[in-house]
């Protein structure tokens, strides 16, 4: 494993006695407790279309975020310039949160990066070569293209990036961690006789390019998107109203994300401002429902060793058999509510607050047959996949929309339909469950969850699932 | 000549050196400060500054670009190895290159963009503001329990772009902003059914046009309470009316539509629709890069290229495209001065003052005129296809009886087609309000489809 602390030290002269310098800068105002997070960022992107690879953009950014808690309040503050004058700087500002004399310094550090490496590659991405990049988008480019005469246009991105991490803080704890997370996508056009539809598809993960050279190759990607696109020509409008949903499995999973997942981190909870808050050990779904948030899945897009305060990442029940059994923890949440940590505090970069979100989110298997599921539905609607969601916490209502979508008529996949928002009610949906597959699919590795303007990479997944009231908002 | 500017000739003229026919460069520097207080206390505040620089370099035909927050020898050098290393792999485009060198230049009169009230805040200030805002939203109405905060933002930037064909500028801006989340609790205990939360801001490049806070936290915690109780209704075909923060969105939609690169790729419902009736004929729809003190006001795009006013839709006809040089070449126009850029990449699209002019008819009378039909005062969701400008959103706000607002409304959708909408608009209000780059006056569509029950 690349250690991290060795990279910061090598490149740029981080020495351990230097954090507990700025640890120490930081709890100068008497603070409860600081951290530090240093990271390094490699970045690489590549976009196609009209089969010409016409940008590709390398780059890198570093820096280091200070923070300090003093009781509710967090202080802030970062420098993209690791000297210790700036970081110093940094800290002192980050310290004014709290106001009198120190009283908390940082213990002895110790390197308390973990043994275990749940994305080793070969090669880092970033430092692979362009030309193999960009012959994984000219293939992908290609596929989608013979795919059928009727796509005309096509647009594929490749992106990598490697993390080195460092996160330091005053409980004594050094943990570092190297990250890469690579994504292809490919999106579609199809035209016939004036009407114009759209498919979209990719994939990736934290894993190096050899992810694309096996079972997930680009071409595999781009007959999805051409695949989608076509399907949707003959699509009709969506039927609208409340009516029985099958969600398939895989991607749909956002489902879970959406309608549970963000109600249930701590911060929302403790500030009781979630339609979830005071409701542990109560019932918010069916039987059928077992929901976990897993960090620790190897290569997967929203897994990682440490979350990024150093804490281990962990698989975390939050609903068993339709009680509600936990919150997804962050430092700040589980001081203040003496709770155990899950390792599910993140931030998008140094130049961010940490805040308590999801890894992996899933819903374990049940036994019922896919095929059984929608031969029971005699009017209703297939939801195969879907471009997006959101929620209000406080009210717990929830959207998704679907970008590829069946009519279920009498026990039958027939006429797709086309785009259409799904609404429901986050702490009620669940318990209209009343059919699970035997299907857990997780996504392909493309989900980017966004929470007060921060993005992280996040993972969903879900088997095929039957809803039985839910409101779909088409025109039909 | 700044030290920056220096900076970036030296860039270019290092890029030159090693191969490159044509390169800009980009330096954005920054500081930025939050202050969240909730339920009275201070609960985060935040404070940095950074620069970045962006470099794209050409070699004939072939384009590629790289950005860095390395200002050392070493990293400035890495940066150019960088752009030049990837523009050797990509293909050639015969469309790429730099905009034209006519249509280089930038406005030089002041556009009052930068404050020092702004810049030389005092945090302390901020935080007070902040603070009353909540308050105020507190004493609105008892219901008024709970919060997810209010937030003061503080920005000062200072943009640059130079390029290898002589242009050369540069300016600074400030922004802040106030908002407030509220959070409304029907019962007083232990229940979390049936709360609300929403939210009201006010937003300008200098601190001394903010709204007061009292008058941003009561707006607030107004919109939070009359959500209590909300209710689904049956599906139906009703006419609509959309507020100022949804029609907006709604306006940011045909923004998208209009965007060159959308259009070249066929990819929007507008491709090949100019000079064509698309919308009511009461609708005009302007995007003004010269707004003096507005969000998108800018004396050059990110290429370069003056900005100006364009008529993009005039009484329901589609005027003009948004274009940056490329989108203009692909299409065989001239560019708008709608370039947009971040650090690194190739150039897109991206509106200025962006806005649909108002009418005359005030909110109330709008909704007065409603027999039975939907308030829209939230969307939810990202439920607009370009391709075909079908929407559907998830929706919240109040029914409307005999021309009153009677309940609210909650999980429900709104449906339609983005071109029956705009086609199908039969009343604007008079209320244009600049709170950001984008706005559009309240908005009544004739008909469209709500799913509720």
């Amino acid at each position: 494993m690349h250690s991290a602390s060795a990279f910061f030290e090598q490149r740029y002269g981080v020495t351990p006695s230097d954090l507990e310098k700025y640890l120490a800068a930081a709890l100068s105002a008497g603070g409860e407790y600081a951290d530090l997070y240093f990271e390094h960022r490699a970045t690489t992107s590549i976009s196609l279309e009209e089969s010409l690879v016409k940008g590709a953009t390398q780059g890198v950014s570093v820096g280091c975020g200070v923070r300090v808690l003093s009781g509710e309040r967090t202080g802030y503050a970062y420098s993209d310039d690791l000297s210790s004058e700036k970081i110093l700087r940094a800290a002192r500002i980050a310290a004014q949160i709290s106001s009198g004399p120190a009283r908390v310094s940082a213990v002895g550090l110790a390197d308390r990066s973990l043994p275990r490496n749940l994305y080793p590659v070969v090669q880092a991405p970033t430092d692979v070569e362009l030309a193999p990049k960009l012959e994984l988008v000219f293939r992908a480019d290609r596929a989608a293209r013979a795919y059928d005469a009727r796509i005309c246009q096509v647009r594929v991105g490749y992106m990598d990036e490697v993390r080195y991490v460092l996160n330091a803080s005053s409980e004594g704890v050094v943990a570092g961690d190297y990250q890469p997370l690579t994504l292809l996508h490919v999106f579609c056009l199809a035209q016939d006789h004036g009407q114009r539809q759209r498919g979209f598809s990719g994939g990736g993960g934290r894993v190096d390019l050899q992810f694309f050279l096996g079972d997930k190759p680009p071409e595999h990607f781009a007959r999805e998107a051409a695949r989608q696109a076509i399907a949707q020509l003959s699509a009709v409008e969506a039927p609208a109203g409340e009516m029985e949903v099958v969600l398939g499995p895989g991607w749909p999973g956002i489902l879970l994300h959406e309608a549970v997942g963000h109600g249930l981190e701590s911060d929302f909870n403790r500030k009781k401002t979630s339609a979830f808050s005071g409701r542990i050990g109560q019932r918010v779904a069916s039987e059928l429902c077992t929901v976990v948030d897993d960090g620790t899945i190897p290569h997967r897009r929203g897994s990682l060793n440490v979350d990024d305060e150093g804490t281990p990442t962990a698989q975390t029940v939050l609903i068993e058999k339709g009680i509600l059994k936990g919150y997804l923890q962050d430092k700040l949440s589980a001081r203040l509510t003496k709770a155990a940590l899950t390792g599910n505090g993140r931030r998008e970069s140094y130049a961010h607050i940490p805040m308590p979100r999801m890894t992996n989110t899933y819903l374990l298997a049940g036994d019922s047959d896919p095929q059984d599921i929608i031969r029971s539905v005699k009017k209703g609607l297939y939801a195969g996949n879907f471009s997006g969601g959101q929620v209000d916490i406080t009210s717990g209502k929830f959207v998704f929309t679907a970008s590829e979508a069946f009519l279920i008529e009498d026990g039958k996949l027939t006429r797709p339909v086309r785009n259409a928002t799904l609404i429901g009610d986050g702490p009620t949906v669940l318990r209209h469950v009343s059919m699970v597959g035997n299907d857990l699919a997780l996504d392909e590795g493309i989900g980017t969850c966004g929470k007060d303007g921060q993005s992280v990479p996040v993972g969903v997944g879900i088997p095929t699932v039957k809803v039985d009231r839910l409101t779909v908002g088409g025109t039909g | 000549m700044t030290d920056l500017q220096q900076l970036a000739q030296d860039v270019i003229a290092s890029a030159l050196k090693s191969g490159a026919t044509a390169a800009d460069c980009t330096i954005r520097e920054g500081s930025e400060f939050h202050a969240t207080v909730r339920c009275g206390e201070l609960e985060q505040l935040k404070e940095a500054g950074s620069k970045a620089i962006g470099l794209r370099v050409f070699c004939g035909q072939r384009v590629a670009s790289a950005y860095s927050s390395d200002f050392t020898a070493a990293g400035v050098a890495q940066l150019v190895a960088s752009a030049l290393a990837a523009a050797r792999v990509t293909s050639e485009d015969p469309m790429a290159g730099l905009p034209p060198p006519e249509e280089a230049g930038q406005i030089t009169e002041d556009l009052e963009l930068f404050h020092e009230d702004v810049a030389q805040r005092d945090p302390a200030a901020l935080i007070a503001a902040a603070r009353r805002a909540e308050r105020a939203a507190f004493e609105f109405d008892p219901r008024i329990r709970n919060s997810e905060g209010s937030t003061f933002s503080a920005s000062a930037g200072r943009k640059l772009l130079v390029n290898s064909q002589g242009f050369c500028g540069e300016y600074r801006r400030t922004s802040c902003s106030l908002s407030v989340t509220p959070i409304a609790v029907p019962a007083e205990e232990g229940n979390a059914a049936g709360m609300q939360q929403d939210y009201w801001y006010t937003a300008s490049r200098r601190l001394a046009a903010l709204e007061p806070p009292e008058q941003v936290g009561r707006k607030a915690a107004e919109r939070a309470v009359r959500r209590l109780g909300a209710r689904k209704v049956p599906t139906a075909r009703v006419p609509v009316v959309f507020d100022q923060r949804t029609a907006g969105q709604v306006l940011g939609s045909l923004l998208e539509a209009v965007s060159g690169d959308a259009v070249y790729r066929k990819a929007s419902f507008l491709a090949g629709k100019l000079g064509q009736t698309i919308a009511a004929p009461s609708v005009t729809v302007v995007d003004d890069g010269t707004l003096r003190g507005g969000f998108g006001t800018v004396p050059f795009d990110d290429e370069g290229v003056r900005t100006r006013r364009t008529v993009v839709v005039e009484n329901g006809v589609l005027q003009s495209y948004l274009l940056n040089s490329y989108t203009a070449r692909k299409l065989g126009m001239k560019t708008t001065g709608n370039a947009s850029r971040g650090l690194a990449g190739n150039p897109g699209v991206g509106a200025h003052n962006f806005f649909l002019q108002p009418g005359s008819a005030r909110p109330e009378e709008i909704i007065r005129s409603v027999k039975n039909g939907f308030y829209v005062t939230d969307f939810m969701g990202h439920g607009v296809n370009l391709v075909t400008g079908d929407l559907s959103y998830g929706a919240a706000g109040l029914w409307i009886a005999n021309g009153e607002l009677a309940y609210p409304v909650e999980e429900v959708t709104v449906a339609g087609n983005l071109l029956e909408m705009f086609q199908g608009i039969a009343a604007i209000g008079s209320d244009l309000e600049f709170r950001g780059w984008l706005a559009c006056p309240t908005l009544l569509i004739a008909e469209m489809t709500v799913a509720g029950t």
